[in-house]
C-alpha cells in the first residue's frame, strides 16, 4: 500500500515534467474539440492522433492521449447542454434537464455542474484505480491461459447481458469482429487463413481502421441525414455562477455518490458510460423528490448523468491497465497504442513498466483537475467551434480520418476500408448493432483465440478445464449468467406476476 | 440509439427491408468465413486446434444469429416505418461519393491536393461559399496538416507529383 503511494508521488514527478503538462493541455484541448464536434469522438479522436505520438515516449504518449479522452469526455457536455445535441453517446441523458437549463437562462449553472460533477466522478473513479488496480494486477499474474479465457468470456458475456441492443444482435456484432480479427496470419499456426488469396488481407484487419471508419465516418453519415444545423444559446460562464453553483453543489451528496458506484460498476464491465449515465438519470429521477419535475431543468439531471459517465469512462482503464482487457472502445484504442509502442498490457505492466502505469495514474488526477479548469474557462471558445458551418467541418473530419487510418500502417488500402467500414457502419448503427462489442473483438480476438487454444491444447479438447478450479469456474459461471441474463430476467418477472396474480 | 420519431411526408426505403439486408448480408459474411475455415481445417492437427477452428464455430455463430434476427423480422408485421427517406439518403451519397473518388486519388495525386480538392468540392457544392473562402481554406487545411504531420511530428503522408514538384 505505502509503496504505491510512493510510486503514484513518483508517477507525478514524471507528469510534471513541462513537457509532459504542455503535452496534456494539448491533448485536453484537442480532446474538447473532439468532443464537441460531431462525428469525432473519444474513440476516433484518440485513434485519429495516435500516429503524432510514434515518436514520444510511451509515457508521454499515454499523458496525451489519455488526456485527449477525458477532454471528449467533458466536451461532449458543452454541446448537451448549449444546443442540445449530444456531442458523445453518453451525454444524451445530459441533454434531458441541461438544455432545459439553458433555455430558461441557467446555462452557466447547467455548464458548472456538469463539469463539476464529471470530475467528481472520475476523481473517485482515479482514486479507486489507485487502491484497486496494483492488487487486481498482482492477482491476475497468477492467472494460466484458461483463467485469462475466462476473463475474456466474462468480459464479452457482459456486452450480451447489460446493452439495450436485442441479444442476438449484439451476438452477431461480437462474433463478426471476432471474424474479421482471424483474417490473417494465425498467430498459432503460422498459416494463412480467411485471405482467399488477397495480399491486402495478410495481416488482417487492424481494429483502428474498424474505429475511425465505423465511428468516424459512420458518424459524419448520420449527421449528413439529419441534415444538422446547430441553433444554440449564446453562454459565457462569470466566476459568480461558477461560485454559487458549486456552493449548492455539496446539497446533492447523495446523487453524486451513487451515480459514482453505478459509474464505477458500468465502467469495469464493459457496458461503459452511456447504459451509465442512462441508468443513473433513470434511478436518480426514481428516487428523488424532485424526480417528477425531471426533464424540465433541474439541476440533479445534470449531475447524475454526468458524474456516472465519467466514472464509467474512467473506471473503464482499470481492467484495460491492470488485465489487458479494455472496458471500452476507446480503452481499447489506448491499449492499441501500448501495442505499437512496444509495451505488453496487463499485469505485468505494474512490475515491469512502473513509470509508466503510475505516470498513466497521475495523469489521470492531474488530466481531470487541468480539463476541469480549462472547460470552465474557455466555454464560449469551443462553442464557437460549433458554429463553423457543417459544409466546412465534414470534409476536414474525413481529411483527418483519412489521415489517421493511412497512418496506422503507411497504407492506402486502410484508407479504402475505412470507407467501407464507415458505410457499415451506418447501416449497422441505424438498425440498432451495437459497435462497441465489434471493435473490441477485433482488437481481443487473437489473444482470446490464443487463451482458448493454449487451454483446449492443455486439456487435449476437454471443455471441463474452464471449469476445473474454483476460480475459473467462478469467471465463467459469471460470464453465463451475464450471457443468459435477458433469459433470466424475463423468467424472474414471469415468475413474480405469476406469484402476484393470485393474491390480486 | 434514440428512436427519433420521423415526421415525414417522404417515401424511402423501409427500414424493414434495410434490416433483412443488413441479416442478409451478415449471413453471407459468415458463410465466407465458414467455407474459409473448412478450408485451412477445422478440426484437431498435431499443434492442437488447426487455424480454421476458432473462425468456424465464430462464423457459425454470427450465422446462428443472423437467423434469429431474420426471423424476428420476417415475423413481425411490417410497420411501415422508414429507414430513412430519399432526401435523406441523397445527402448521405453525396457524402459517401466525394469520400470514395477522394480515396480512390489519394494513391496517385497525394494526400494533401486531394484533400484540397475534397475540401473545395463540399464548401463550393454544399456549402454554396464565395471561390475567395473555398480556395482560401482548401489550401490552409492541406498546408496546415503538412507543417504538422510531415514537419512537426515527423510522420510521412502519401504524396504526389505536386509535391515532387516542390521539392519533397
Amino acid at each position: 500500500m505505502l509503496e504505491n503511494i510512493g510510486n503514484l508521488f513518483h508517477g507525478f514527478a514524471v507528469v510534471a515534467q513541462p513537457f509532459n503538462l504542455l503535452l496534456m493541455v494539448v491533448g485536453i484541448v484537442l480532446g474538447v474539440i473532439v468532443g464537441v464536434l460531431p462525428g469525432l469522438g473519444g474513440a476516433n479522436g484518440v485513434a485519429i492522433l495516435l500516429p503524432l505520438t510514434f515518436s514520444m515516449s510511451p509515457t508521454s504518449a499515454i499523458i496525451m492521449l489519455s488526456c485527449i479522452y477525458w477532454g471528449a469526455l467533458f466536451g461532449g457536455a458543452i454541446t448537451s447542454i448549449l444546443f442540445n445535441i449530444p456531442g458523445e453517446p453518453w451525454s444524451v441523458a445530459t441533454t434531458f434537464d441541461g438544455y432545459p437549463m439553458a433555455q430558461q437562462g441557467r446555462a452557466g449553472e447547467a455548464l458548472t455542474a456538469a463539469f463539476t460533477s464529471s470530475f467528481v466522478g472520475a476523481l473517485f473513479a482515479v482514486i479507486m484505480i489507485t487502491l484497486v488496480a496494483p492488487l487486481v494486477a498482482s492477482f491476475a499474474l497468477r492467472f494460466g491461459p484458461a483463467e485469462i479465457f475466462s476473463v475474456y468470456f466474462l468480459a464479452f458475456c457482459s456486452f450480451v447481458g447489460l446493452s439495450k441492443e436485442p441479444p442476438f444482435k449484439t451476438v452477431a456484432s461480437m462474433m463478426l469482429g471476432f471474424g474479421l480479427g482471424a483474417v490473417g496470419l494465425d498467430q498459432v499456426t503460422g498459416q494463412l487463413r480467411l485471405t482467399f488469396g488477397a495480399e491486402q488481407l495478410l495481416n488482417g484487419f487492424d481494429f483502428l481502421i474498424a474505429v475511425i471508419g465505423l465511428f468516424g465516418i459512420g458518424e459524419i453519415l448520420l449527421t449528413m441525414e439529419e441534415g444538422l444545423s446547430f441553433r444554440g444559446t449564446v453562454t459565457k460562464l462569470n466566476p459568480t455562477v461558477v461560485f454559487k453553483t458549486w456552493a449548492e453543489l455539496p446539497r446533492y451528496w447523495m446523487v453524486s455518490l451513487r451515480s459514482c458506484l453505478i459509474g464505477v460498476w458500468m465502467g469495469i464491465s464493459p457496458a461503459g458510460a452511456t447504459p451509465a449515465s442512462f441508468m443513473s438519470y433513470g434511478i436518480a429521477k426514481r428516487i428523488s423528490k424532485n424526480g417528477h419535475k425531471f426533464g424540465t431543468g433541474q439541476i440533479e439531471g445534470v449531475i447524475a448523468p454526468e458524474t456516472a459517465a465519467h466514472a464509467a469512462g474512467t473506471a473503464a482503464l482499470l481492467p484495460m491497465i491492470s488485465l489487458g482487457v479494455p472496458g471500452s472502445p476507446t480503452a481499447a484504442v489506448l491499449l492499441g497504442g501500448l501495442l505499437i509502442w512496444g509495451l505488453q498490457p496487463g499485469p505485468l505492466l505494474f512490475t515491469e513498466q512502473k513509470d509508466f502505469v503510475w505516470g498513466l495514474i497521475a495523469s489521470m488526477y492531474m488530466g481531470n483537475l487541468m480539463g476541469l479548469l480549462i472547460v470552465l474557462t474557455c466555454v464560449p471558445l469551443f462553442a464557437a467551434i460549433l458554429r463553423i458551418p457543417f459544409s466546412v467541418i465534414a470534409p476536414v473530419i474525413l481529411v483527418l480520418c483519412a489521415i489517421g487510418a493511412y497512418t496506422v500502417h503507411n497504407n492506402t488500402f486502410d484508407v479504402v476500408m475505412m470507407l467501407v467500414f464507415g458505410v457499415a457502419g451506418y447501416f449497422l448503427k441505424k438498425c440498432d448493432y451495437p459497435l462497441a462489442p465489434l471493435v473490441l473483438a477485433i482488437v481481443l480476438g487473437d489473444k482470446a483465440e490464443e487463451a482458448f487454444r493454449q487451454s483446449l491444447l492443455a486439456s487435449q479438447g476437454g471443455l471441463g478445464v474452464f471449469w476445473s478450479n474454483g476460480l475459473v469456474s467462478t469467471i465463467m459461471t459469471l460470464g453465463l449468467i451475464a450471457l443468459f441474463w435477458p433469459i433470466i430476467q424475463a423468467g424472474w418477472t414471469r415468475l413474480r406476476s405469476g406469484k402476484l396474480r393470485p393474491a390480486q | 440509439m434514440n428512436q427519433t420519431i420521423k415526421e415525414s411526408g417522404g417515401t424511402g426505403p423501409s427500414h424493414r427491408n434495410v434490416e433483412i439486408g443488413v441479416a442478409a448480408f451478415m449471413a453471407l459474411l459468415a458463410f465466407i468465413g465458414i467455407y474459409g475455415s473448412i478450408k485451412v481445417g477445422i478440426g484437431w492437427g498435431a499443434e492442437g486446434p488447426l487455424a480454421g477452428f476458432f473462425p468456424f464455430y465464430v462464423s457459425l455463430a454470427v450465422l446462428i444469429s443472423c437467423a434469429v434476427n431474420l426471423t424476428k423480422i420476417i415475423k413481425s408485421p411490417a410497420d411501415g416505418e422508414l429507414f430513412a427517406d430519399w432526401g435523406q439518403l441523397r445527402q448521405v451519397t453525396s457524402v459517401v461519393i466525394p469520400t470514395a473518388i477522394y480515396v480512390a486519388l489519394i494513391p496517385y495525386i497525394g494526400i494533401y491536393v486531394s484533400s484540397a480538392l475534397l475540401i473545395a468540392l463540399f464548401m463550393k457544392w454544399l456549402g454554396k461559399y464565395s471561390w475567395v473562402v473555398v480556395i482560401g481554406i482548401s489550401v490552409l487545411v492541406p498546408v496546415l496538416t503538412f507543417l504538422m504531420f510531415e514537419m512537426w511530428f515527423l510522420v510521412p503522408l502519401p504524396k504526389g507529383p505536386l509535391e515532387v514538384m516542390l521539392g519533397y
